[in-house]
């Protein structure tokens, strides 16, 4: 288990997805409302896949913007009626550096 | 056998509320002929207050269609009163001369507002409080004049001050009594009501009284008899109502206060019957529509030849159709020496309950600002209950603060317990109603059983008893009109929150109004960010975090994640210069699709978010808005310029309209089309908006769509000129925005308001200047999205970048 460093915390904006491009594999960052950050995979769980990045931040989701999936940030879990998972990475943060731990 | 003619005279509640009770009873007994003085179907009066208080509208108060009519055979005249009876011929004459022979005759003439007889009554301005004449007349006054003055300070006159206030006026309140309502209140509840009031702006000017009204031709104030005067340019008489009784009068029929009748409604003269406020029964004339429609009741039974107990009279009670005011009164209010009241005043919470109690039963009932036992109470009262068992507690079930009313009061009340005070319908028949006839909706219900359609005070019980009737499918049942599963509020009552509290953030909205995820979904963000923004005009900052994928991006997304980009192209109207740059920028960033979109114009697609900023730097054109909720293209043919058979310049109406309109948020896309002539070769019929050049004019269709659900447009207007067009192109445009729900089209919003009440709204040329300064106003605020990206770096790095991450291995 390493922590990668992404970016300072004061450059994430609230609410608004981050996309950090590693090693091939996409990632965003969330920042939410309560100040947490999450991490997860750049990819629509929808079987049409799509990205997620600019998806619509209410707090502790985010809506697939492609297919208006509900998707918890904290477990990756798509919210009934629709079903499945996004991969979510563990955020390891100090006041000013976030990581993610891969 | 030949059916009997009935004629009524009179086309308002009461008598309208008969003749269905008698087509209930016996819908071939008769071929019915009505006439009513007024120009409209039947309409619920009770509700003027709310269309003056800008609740509702004109449209939604009318309870009887023209069609109603027509399906049940009636012939109608309306504008055309009765002027005489000839009692022996048995026929009535109107004022157009037309006489009708009857076989029975009802009369249900109603009153009128009565005018104080004082020097200057007369003038313009001064006007009564009766019918929907008298609120257009306000409602127009409101935009003139400033100053109001309501004389009268009951039910009525309170009632219009509201409305007044709502309307933007100052009002003053005159009354002669020391105490407001002193009819229903006793001087402790009249003073928490002056209190409320006061706070939501009404001035009063107590003990007074009008001496005369001065002014040249309109008022310009009032005298009182102390010789005080005030400014008023309005003055609205609400000093009480006088029975209309004269053509019955003057026909020979035995008048008193009121037309006299017995039990059964009839009057002094064979086949003659009198039904509602122009009726006097037991020497009482009633001016609430309870009694008046329990008359109704009875006048249909004997008509018909059904037994029916006689009529008896009504004991009534009231309430204030004021919001932010909740009272109830019924009976004696004032003590005696041989009354024992219960008195609770809660001068914290503003509740105060009275009950006055005489001979061990309740004879009279005021409660303010908690009215949740008024129904018992008041059933209590008109049963004559016997209460000396009862203790103080139990008489006021919830208490001097008012607990929570729900399912559980609704579980503990009696089938037989009125819900509906207006239309006497019990828990029973609502209950009834809604297992047999599977019903989930408070309007519903109003449709089967009456109750709810007059003033409206018991649709929250309604609801209440369907929440409980119905369990779990209620709530699903109620999901259709709520905003979304965030909220239980609608649209329209989210509006009004806004406007009324003052809200001006979506955060806001949703931490005021309770929203049950804290912020919100894909489906109430936008919405409410769009209604801010059309309520704060260009005072709202839009929250771009709200808005769904493409409006955010300013792109459309597709399947994979790339974005179209497609620049504004006006009219379809293009030049060699602008499709080279398209051009470069395809090879340039290697574009994978090329294509001439259905809305005339070019589309890249399959761009990278991150190319964006660059692309539309290297483009140098405004972006189309192919992806946003607001006007998309305008469609043009060439026209006069070039065809043969063009009328008028389409290409440059089209790019006028596209440069005016561009950017505005509107609740979902709206298209437009501009041709020169009836071939229509912009298919301009299938637009929002879609205008067509004739010889001398253009013709305006609106409302049309191409999309999922095929609609033509409907001819609004046909104008000789393209400021006209522009102009109600604006007005239609403003109203839409106004109104409609997000994310309802205007094919759809049309279909739901009904096109001829957009007609008549916009007809008022001061309306529609009212409606574009506000459009003009918000179309001020806002900036060529495209550019504002490439100038600012935070907009880049917030919403385009995609950043590397140097991994070391
Ligand atoms: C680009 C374009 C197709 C094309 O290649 O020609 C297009 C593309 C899309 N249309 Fe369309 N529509 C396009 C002209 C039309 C037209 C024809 C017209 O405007 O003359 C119609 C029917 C006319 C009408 O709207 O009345 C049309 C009716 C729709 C509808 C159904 C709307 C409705 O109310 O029924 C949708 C769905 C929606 O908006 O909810 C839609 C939605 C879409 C979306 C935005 C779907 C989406 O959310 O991703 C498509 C984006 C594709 C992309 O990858 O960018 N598109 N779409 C056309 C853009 C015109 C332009 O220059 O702006
Ligand atoms: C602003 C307002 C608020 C109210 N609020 C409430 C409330 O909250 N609760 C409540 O219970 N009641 C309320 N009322 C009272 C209620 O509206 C009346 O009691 C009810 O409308 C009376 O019905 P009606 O049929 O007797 O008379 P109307 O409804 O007045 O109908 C009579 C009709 O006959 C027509 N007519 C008269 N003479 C002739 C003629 N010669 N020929 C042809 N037609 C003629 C009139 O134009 C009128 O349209 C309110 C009234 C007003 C004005
Ligand atoms: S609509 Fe008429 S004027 Fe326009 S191009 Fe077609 S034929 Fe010519
Ligand atoms: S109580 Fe007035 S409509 Fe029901």
């Amino acid at each position: 288990m390493t922590n990668i460093y992404l970016t300072d915390y004061e450059t994430l904006p609230e609410k608004v997805g981050q996309v950090f491009q590693l090693n091939g594999e996409e990632i965003v960052l969330f920042r939410l409302t309560n100040g947490e950050v999450r991490a997860i995979e750049n990819r629509s769980p929808h079987p049409k896949g799509g990205t997620l990045s600019e998806g619509l931040v209410s707090g502790e989701y985010v809506f697939c913007p492609v297919y208006d999936w509900k998707i918890s940030l904290i477990d990756g879990k798509v919210q009934a009626p629709d079903e499945g998972k996004v991969k979510i990475y563990p955020v390891e943060r100090d006041k000013e550096q976030v990581f993610i731990v891969k | 056998m030949s059916k009997k003619k009935l004629v009524m005279i009179g086309n308002g509640m009461a008598g309208v509320r008969t003749v269905e009770e008698i087509l209930k009873l016996a819908p071939e007994a008769f071929q019915i002929t009505i006439f009513g003085h007024e120009s409209h179907p039947n309409y619920n009066r009770i509700q003027l207050s709310t269309v003056l208080q800008g609740d509702t509208t004109v449209e939604d108060i009318i309870m009887n269609s023209w069609e109603w009519y027509k399906e049940n055979e009636i012939e109608l005249f309306t504008g055309e009163a009765i002027v005489a009876i000839d009692t022996n011929k048995k026929e009535v004459i109107s004022d157009k001369g037309r006489i009708v022979a009857y076989d029975e005759l009802i009369i249900a003439t109603g009153s009128s507002s009565f005018i104080l007889p004082i020097p200057g009554a007369d003038k313009q301005g001064v006007t009564g409080f009766r019918d929907i004449q008298d609120c257009e007349t306000m409602i127009k006054s409101s935009k003139l004049y400033k100053k109001a003055a309501v004389i009268g300070g009951g039910l009525l006159g309170l009632e219009a001050a509201r409305g007044l206030l709502n309307l933007g006026m100052e009002v003053d309140v005159i009354h002669l009594m020391p105490d407001l309502m002193e009819r229903q209140l006793d001087s402790t509840a009249s003073k928490m009501l002056k209190d409320e009031l006061e706070a939501q702006g009404m001035n009063f000017i107590m003990e007074k009284q009008t001496a005369e009204i001065i002014g040249e031709d309109r008022v310009t104030g009032l005298r009182f008899t102390d010789g005080t005067e005030i400014e008023a340019d309005l003055v609205v008489m609400a000093v009480g109502i006088r029975s209309n009784t004269s053509v019955a009068k003057e026909s020979g029929i035995y008048v008193n206060r009121g037309i006299v009748v017995n039990d059964f409604m009839e009057t002094s003269v064979p086949n003659i019957f009198a039904v509602g406020e122009c009726a006097e029964h037991r020497e009482l004339v009633y001016g609430l529509v309870a009694p008046l429609y329990e008359q109704g009741k009875v006048l249909a039974a004997t008509l018909c030849g059904v037994e029916t107990k006689p009529y008896e009279g009504s004991i009534v009670g009231t309430g204030l159709k004021v919001s932010g005011v909740d009272l109830f009164s019924a009976g004696e209010i004032e003590d005696d020496k041989h009354t024992k009241s219960i008195k609770v005043h809660n001068e914290f919470d503003g509740v105060y309950k009275k009950i006055v109690i005489r001979d061990n039963r309740i004879s009279g009932i005021v409660l303010y600002g908690d009215t949740k036992d008024s129904s018992r109470l008041f059933k209590m009262l008109v049963n004559k209950e016997d209460v000396s068992g009862m203790t103080s507690v139990s008489i006021l079930e919830s208490g001097c603060c008012g607990g929570a009313a729900g399912s559980n009061d609704i579980a503990s009340m009696a089938d037989d317990e009125i819900v509906c005070g207006c239309n006497g319908v019990s828990k029973g028949t609502i209950v009834q109603a809604i297992q047999t006839k599977e019903l989930t909706s408070v309007d519903e219900v109003g449709a089967c059983t009456n109750a709810g359609r007059s003033c409206g005070r018991c649709k929250s019980q309604i609801a209440d008893i369907l929440a409980y009737t119905l369990g779990d499918k209620f709530k699903e049942a109620d999901k259709k009109i709520a905003l979304c599963g965030c909220t239980t509020l609608s649209r329209d009552e989210v509006v009004a929150e806004i406007k009324e509290k003052g809200l001006t953030s979506v955060k806001e909205v949703m931490n005021v109004l309770g929203w049950q995820q804290e912020e919100g979904c894909t489906k109430c963000r936008p919405a409410v960010n769009y209604y801010l923004g059309m309520i704060h005009q260009d005072q709202y900052k839009d929250d771009r975090d709200s808005r769904l994928v493409n409006e955010k991006m300013h792109a459309n997304i597709q399947k994979d994640g790339t974005y179209s980009v497609i620049p504004r192209m006006y009219g379809g109207v293009t030049s060699a210069e602008d499709l080279k740059k398209i051009a470069e920028v395809a090879e340039k960033y290697d574009v994978p699709l090329v294509k001439l979109t259905g809305g005339q114009r070019i589309g890249l697609y399959g761009i990278k978010k991150e190319d964006l900023p660059a692309v539309w730097e290297d483009l140098g054109m405004d972006s189309g808005y192919a992806y946003g909720k607001t006007l998309r293209t305008v469609k043009t043919c060439v026209g006069a310029k070039f065809c043969r058979y063009g009328t008028q310049d389409s290409m440059g109406l089209g790019i006028e309209l596209e440069k005016k309109f561009e950017r505005l948020d509107t609740p979902h896309k709206v298209k437009m089309g501009v041709s020169a002539c009836p071939r229509n070769c912009a298919e301009a019929g299938i637009k929002d908006f879609g205008v067509v050049g004739i010889d001398g004019g253009w013709e305006i269709y609106v409302a049309g769509n191409g999309g999922t659900d095929l609609r033509a447009g409907d001819l609004f207007a046909t104008v000789k000129t393209k400021e006209e067009v522009i102009e109600l192109i604006g007005a239609f445009m403003q109203y839409y925005r106004e109104t409609a729900n997000y994310l309802e089209r205007t094919s759809k919003w049309v279909e739901r308001v009904g096109l001829d009440h957009v007609k008549e709204f916009l007809a008022d040329e001061k309306t529609r200047k009212a409606l574009n300064e506000r459009l003009d106003k918000t179309l001020l605020k806002y900036n060529e999205p495209w550019s504002e990206a490439i100038e600012k770096k935070e907009i880049q790095e917030k919403y385009y970048q995609k950043r590397e991450v140097p991994v070391l291995v």
